[in-house]
């Protein structure tokens, strides 16, 4: 058995990291929205800034509508603490330039969101830093692709853009026999769906912008730390564990025995990289939380709908999804995710290039934008958007077709969603 | 840093300063199943304000060999000795919950190594019911649950410990669940058995300060009063709307009524940092 918070996810949803405001009683969380904050002496303020004593000096280190959020998303997650940034994709270079730098070695999934693979297979490589791609179901790729220098295994609990659905328990059993710690980014699935750190995970982040907000209206990052990876033991993270002389020669492992790694991703990454989150944007992604087990129930309820819908349609090829008994990952789906594997799938259509877009362009109910979570019902249509570049064989090799589509189900009424993508159909194979 | 105890390791964390024996020196003990790391709001503030300061890791906690000392008396006995270990030859005893007890039996075995002693959610006697001593014993997690869950009095800890943004509450669990097995079990067994407490307040010839939590429910305030009764002159402070993870969830009050404390006429004039 595993301690665990005495609440349920639904009260932590509503309740964990805040109290009425001492100041006003405002029973909502305010939105702290200024830059800095006044020190009552000198003397205070020295012990701030020397983390003598907790509290916020600069908004772009510590803020306390972020805190708020920091401490709700570690409750839900059952982490010893976040941090919150200006994007996903900002979480994903905090946790990796926290660990790794020049000469180092990552070892990721290739199913990954195209930011993330970007950032890695060309940004960070310009940086010194190198990755190794290997598919995510072959366990001993991920053991074979570890090196002297690796720092780091990186997975995505719904790959893209199959859905492949990462093992994590055995990908953490082969980061941790290496001394390693595995990161996972679970924004697909939300904490509600899975909690990646009761499977092994030792980092978990988010894009706050999808589920948890859950109403596409602003872009935020999370970074959150289980806190039981033993960063002593594992010998291989001096910049943990050795004097930081960019902090005074703090030891971040003898401050705190379980959340060094947060310790120092604020007091270097998040304070010279400067990649904060807005107190305006945490305010509405705690809002978003507040109702994230409902949404996300009713967002699996839907997607359930129109897979059934689109699987049985003479004009689908294929959906991936792996609720589906055809996805290869179907059983350990069932395992890992038993409230439902999410509302973001791939469907690829019969018919050509052409007919994709005739399909997208027109639907009335699903909003023709590359996002996923949202309220609303969202589609892409790859092959003439972010992929138009790409030819047929180009786009296979990318795991996608000239007329997969990717849709995110939203909250509306099912029928009403069916009935759009009946239009779509019409459109797309009218003769 | 490392010292050799007794022949044993042992890891003390300075407040994030290199160690002056010279200076005064609080000597800082956790409480069960912890390590030093509960103490980082105070301890760094002291060592960057005139204090040299020791936050052990007990033997079987944190970073320090095992196995844990099984009774009080045998903390209490072994407190001095790692002190002396460090190049100190006296020290202001902090303990909080399990360590408050051996404070007092450290100050009654070794008067004159010990300074003066502060009792964090401390309650004599401190007796550990059955539920929680069975649940050490069989079921680790589920103690750890438990002891938590009447260790934190709120949701929220503003400002987050040891920084805004961390779950003082979740921390707290991880850091039980580091101790090697039968940690818990050997600390609450230690606590259950200690007798000594009113012998060791009567005889008390250094300061006390107590510092509790009002909505304490592991060691709640009146559970102190006959320790308090016991020890004429020694000041009382009580931390609002705090269980009894006082070191994370009253920090600044704690910290605040250390430094008072310290500051103040039971250690004479002119203090550190005053």
């Amino acid at each position: 058995m595993t301690a665990r918070d005495p609440y349920a996810l639904p009260t932590l949803a509503l309740h964990a990291g805040a109290v009425p405001d001492p100041g006003t009683g405002a029973r909502a969380t305010p939105i702290h929205l200024t830059a800095a904050f006044v020190f009552p002496d000198s003397e205070h303020a020295a012990s701030l800034f020397n983390m003598e004593r907790s509290g916020h000096v600069y908004s772009r280190l510590t803020n306390p509508t972020v805190a708020v959020l920091e401490e709700r998303i570690a409750a839900l997650e059952q982490g010893v603490g976040a941090i919150g940034t200006a994007s996903g994709q900002a979480a994903l270079h905090l946790a990796i330039v926290t660990l790794a730098g020049a000469g180092s070695h990552l070892v990721a999934s290739r199913a990954l969101y195209g930011g993330s693979h970007n950032l890695l297979d060309y940004t960070l490589r310009r940086f010194g830093i190198e990755t190794t791609f290997v598919e995510p179901r072959d366990i001993d790729g991920w053991r074979a692709a570890i090196r002297p220098n690796t720092r780091l295994l990186f997975g995505e609990t719904l790959g893209n853009p199959g859905l492949d659905v990462l093992d994590i328990a055995r990908v953490a059993e082969i980061a941790h026999a290496h001394r390693l710690p595995l990161l996972v980014d679970s924004t697909f699935t939300t904490p509600w769906l899975l909690r990646p750190f009761e499977h092994g995970a030792d980092l978990v982040f988010h894009s706050a912008t999808k589920f948890l907000c859950g109403h596409g209206t602003v872009i935020a990052g999370l970074l959150v730390d289980s806190g039981r990876f033993d960063w002593v033991a594992s010998g291989r993270f001096p910049e943990l564990t050795e004097p930081y002389e960019g902090f005074h020669g703090m030891v971040f492992s003898d401050e705190s025995t379980v959340a060094p790694f947060l310790l120092r991703a604020r007091r270097e990454g998040l304070r010279d990289f400067g990649a904060c989150m807005s107190p305006m944007n945490a305010f509405q992604v705690l809002q978003g939380i507040e109702t994230l087990p409902l949404r996300m129930d009713r967002h699996v309820a839907n997607a359930r709908r129109i897979v059934e819908f689109l699987v049985a349609h003479p004009q689908v090829v294929r959906v991936a999804w792996p609720e589906l008994e055809s996805h290869p990952d179907h059983l350990l789906a069932r395992r890992l995710l038993p409230r439902g594997c999410g509302a973001v799938f791939s469907v690829e259509l019969k018919g050509d290039r052409a007919a994709g877009r005739r399909f997208v362009e027109s639907l009335a109910l699903f909003s023709h934008l590359a996002n996923v979570g949202d309220a609303r019902s969202l589609v892409i249509h790859p092959a003439s958007t972010t992929h138009f570049r790409m030819d047929a064989a180009a786009l296979a090799a990318a795991g996608i077709s000239e007329t997969t589509l990717r849709l995110s189900v939203g909250l509306e009424d099912p029928d009403d969603l069916i009935d759009d993508l009946k239009r779509g159909f019409r459109a797309a194979f009218r003769r | 840093m490392r010292l050799q105890v007794d022949g044993r390791g042992v890891f003390v964390y300075t407040g994030g300063r290199r160690f002056d024996p010279a200076a005064p020196t609080v000597a800082f003990v956790h409480g069960t199943p912890h390590d030093h790391s509960v103490w980082g709001l105070q301890t760094r503030w002291l060592a960057h304000h005139g204090w040299s300061v020791l936050a052990f890791d007990l033997p079987g906690h944190g970073r320090s060999d095992g196995p844990p000392l099984s009774s009080i008396e045998a903390i209490g006995e072994w407190l001095p000795r790692a002190i002396a270990a460090a190049g100190a030859s006296r020290a202001v005893i902090v303990g909080h919950s399990m360590g408050s007890l051996a404070a007092l039996e450290a100050a009654g075995r070794a008067p004159s190594a010990v300074a003066g002693v502060a009792l964090v959610g401390v309650a004599f006697p401190m007796r550990v019911s059955d539920t929680l001593m069975n649940a050490a014993r069989d079921d680790e997690a589920a103690a750890f649950d438990m002891a938590n869950r009447w260790s934190y009095a709120r949701l929220a800890h503003p400002p987050g410990a040891p920084a805004p943004g961390c779950s003082a509450y979740v921390a707290a669990l991880r850091l039980m669940e580091r101790q090697p097995r039968g940690t818990m079990l050997s600390d609450l067994a230690a606590c259950n058995a200690w007798t000594g407490g009113l012998e060791r307040a009567r005889a008390l010839h250094c300061p006390a300060l107590f510092v509790l939590g009002e909505r304490d429910q592991m060691a709640p305030p009146r559970q102190a009063s006959a320790l308090i009764d016991a020890i004429p002159g020694a000041r009382v402070v009580e931390v609002r709307g705090c269980s009894h993870a006082i070191p994370v969830e009253g920090a600044d009050e704690l910290r605040d009524a250390l430094a008072d404390w310290l500051r103040g006429p039971a250690f004479g004039s002119p203090n550190p940092g005053g």
